[in-house]
């Protein structure tokens, strides 16, 4: 987006390299989130803070949702139950609790774009859980 | 007719033959089913394996596991009573689930699904009625501790015909239970007396009652609130007065922190005189006097609390914390009434009992899976074993006290 006036050669000829480097990936990051976002489909995690928030969702929630997420304290949480449910609104309840009842906000345990990604899944039907990772 | 005939005996000779392999016939027959070691249950226990349906019968004068019991369903939030004679146990699961292992064969002896989603149960005082608390339907049901055969279901419907789930469900004297309704907010006493047709007295309670306990002489019920800052106490001695507020407004106003996990709530908090007991949504652990049920103070510990657990000789509290602060423990001393040790046993610690006489504490870490045995003198850890993913871990001592 810096170089849109002039053509690309010069550009990079002209930005020192290693600023046109994080450009390049700062963009192509924005891009893909941009993509992502409107494709409608959140960005999965990394492989280790995956499983990690498998284990909380399955344990921690499931303290009042189930393990199987099929309900206790708290609603269930199966595709059936969320299929007619908006996304966003969902979403929003893990982000910021639902005041009057037991369900407290997750942000600053879980980032919106994870609370996004933990709505999608439950969605489509919540992934087993693999344990932590041994402790070191 | 006459009895001339003579009696044939066999030769001297063949007998020196025959009874020795008689005597060795039989010796071989009376060993052949081997005789069980006779052994007593009042050191055994159980320890819920919650992900995978299965239950560990465990020796604590040992520290070893004796045998693992499969197929009990989905045991999230699972929990435990005891038969009077401490031989079979009866473990109430999440997905309503209600089996009776017998803790000597290591077995299963009755199993029933009896509710959609299920808390927990209680057991009669004279051991015939097993009572479980169910979610969905919302209700209680009481069952024949012998067959499981289902005697009477309660459900928790009020006036205005809502449904509620029942939480805080305890044995009184008599075939009485009492527990609390979440949703509409009052304190119910049910009594089996005529199993089939029971009977239930209705009490105000509070708003959003989480869990409740009976205090161990069986005189006072205490419904934690999540609705609002205090308790609901109804004096069971003096039913006509009804219930009461205690530590009314111990939040001061302020806005309570997230409850990532609800407290838990037994006798087993009651101590010298007091009873600690966990604040919703804050970093404290409230203390009251039995006397007046009056605040005498409130103990700052690490994080929110989830079991606030007197050792059974009344010195000390030890209290575990909600999610994401569950890997500490906190050890409080009744008489300076401040914490004198913070440890961390594991991750995930979710569960802690206690020996009868306090000597040592057995702590669930689920997310190390393993269970670790604490010198509650030394605070050092003094063994342990692995299981998958543990939680509640049940001594069949509790057998013998109201309220567990």
């Amino acid at each position: 987006m810096l170089c849109c006036t002039v053509p690309a050669l010069e550009c990079v000829m002209k930005v020192p390299p290693l600023l046109a480097h994080v450009a390049v990936f700062v963009g192509a990051a924005l891009i893909a989130a941009f993509a992502a976002a409107a494709e409608g489909k959140p960005v999965a995690p990394e492989a280790e803070r995956a499983r990690e928030l498998i284990h909380i969702v399955r344990q921690d929630c499931g303290s009042c949702h189930g393990l199987t997420l099929a309900g206790g304290l708290g609603p269930a949480l199966t595709p059936a139950v969320l299929a007619d449910r908006p996304f966003e609104g969902l979403v929003a309840t893990v982000v910021s609790g639902r005041p009057g009842t037991p369900m407290p906000p997750f942000l600053g345990i879980v980032s919106e774009p994870e609370a996004e990604w933990i709505v999608d899944q439950l969605m489509r039907g919540f992934p087993p859980d693999t344990g932590l990772p041994a402790a070191r | 007719m006459s009895s001339s005939t003579p009696v044939r005996l066999a030769p001297p000779a063949l007998w020196a033959l025959i009874l020795p392999a008689i005597v060795w016939l039989l010796s071989a027959c009376s060993a052949l089913p081997e005789a069980p070691a006779l052994r007593g249950t009042g050191d055994l226990g159980v320890v819920i394996e919650r992900a995978d349906g299965r239950v560990k019968i465990i020796d604590t004068s040992a520290h070893a596991v004796l045998a693992t019991v499969d197929g009990l369903g989905d045991l999230s939030h699972a929990s435990v009573v005891f038969s009077r004679d401490a031989r079979y146990a009866f473990v109430f699961g999440r997905d309503g689930g209600l089996t009776k292992v017998d803790l000597l064969q290591a077995k299963i002896v009755a199993r029933v699904i009896q509710a959609g989603n299920a808390i927990g149960g209680s057991i009669s005082h004279d051991g015939r009625i097993v009572v479980a608390q169910n979610y969905a339907p919302g209700g209680v049901k009481a069952f024949d501790a012998n067959t499981l055969e289902l005697l009477a279901e309660v459900p928790a419907i009020t006036a205005d015909g809502t449904r509620s789930k029942v939480v805080g469900l305890a044995d009184l004297s008599g075939k009485r239970f009492i527990y609390s309704l979440f949703e509409a907010g009052e304190i119910w006493i049910t009594d089996f007396s005529d199993p089939r047709n029971p009977q239930t007295e209705r009490f105000v309670g509070g708003k959003q009652p989480y869990d409740a306990l009976v205090t161990p002489d069986g005189r006072h019920y205490i419904a934690g609130l999540f609705g609002e800052d205090g308790l609901a106490m109804l004096d069971l001695w003096n039913l006509d007065q009804g219930s009461r507020k205690i530590l009314a407004g111990y939040g001061k106003g302020e806005a309570p922190l997230p409850v990532y996990k609800m407290p838990h709530l037994r006798g087993w908090s009651v101590a010298a005189g007091h009873a600690y007991l966990p604040a919703i949504g804050r970093h404290e652990v409230l203390v009251v006097d039995t006397d007046d049920w009056q605040e005498v103070g409130r103990i700052p510990v690490r994080s929110q609390p989830v079991f606030v657990m007197a050792r059974p000789d009344g010195r000390e509290i030890w209290v575990n914390f909600a999610f994401p602060e569950n890997g500490w423990v906190q050890v409080i001393d009744t008489v300076s009434g401040k914490v004198t040790h913070t440890l961390q046993p594991g991750r995930g610690i979710l569960h802690m009992e206690f020996l009868s006489k306090g000597q040592e504490v057995w702590m669930s870490s689920r997310d190390d899976n393993k269970v670790v045995i604490f010198d509650t003198a030394t605070k050092q850890q003094i063994g342990g074993f692995d299981a998958a993913s543990p939680s509640g871990i049940f001594f069949t001592t509790r057998a013998a006290r109201t309220g567990f």
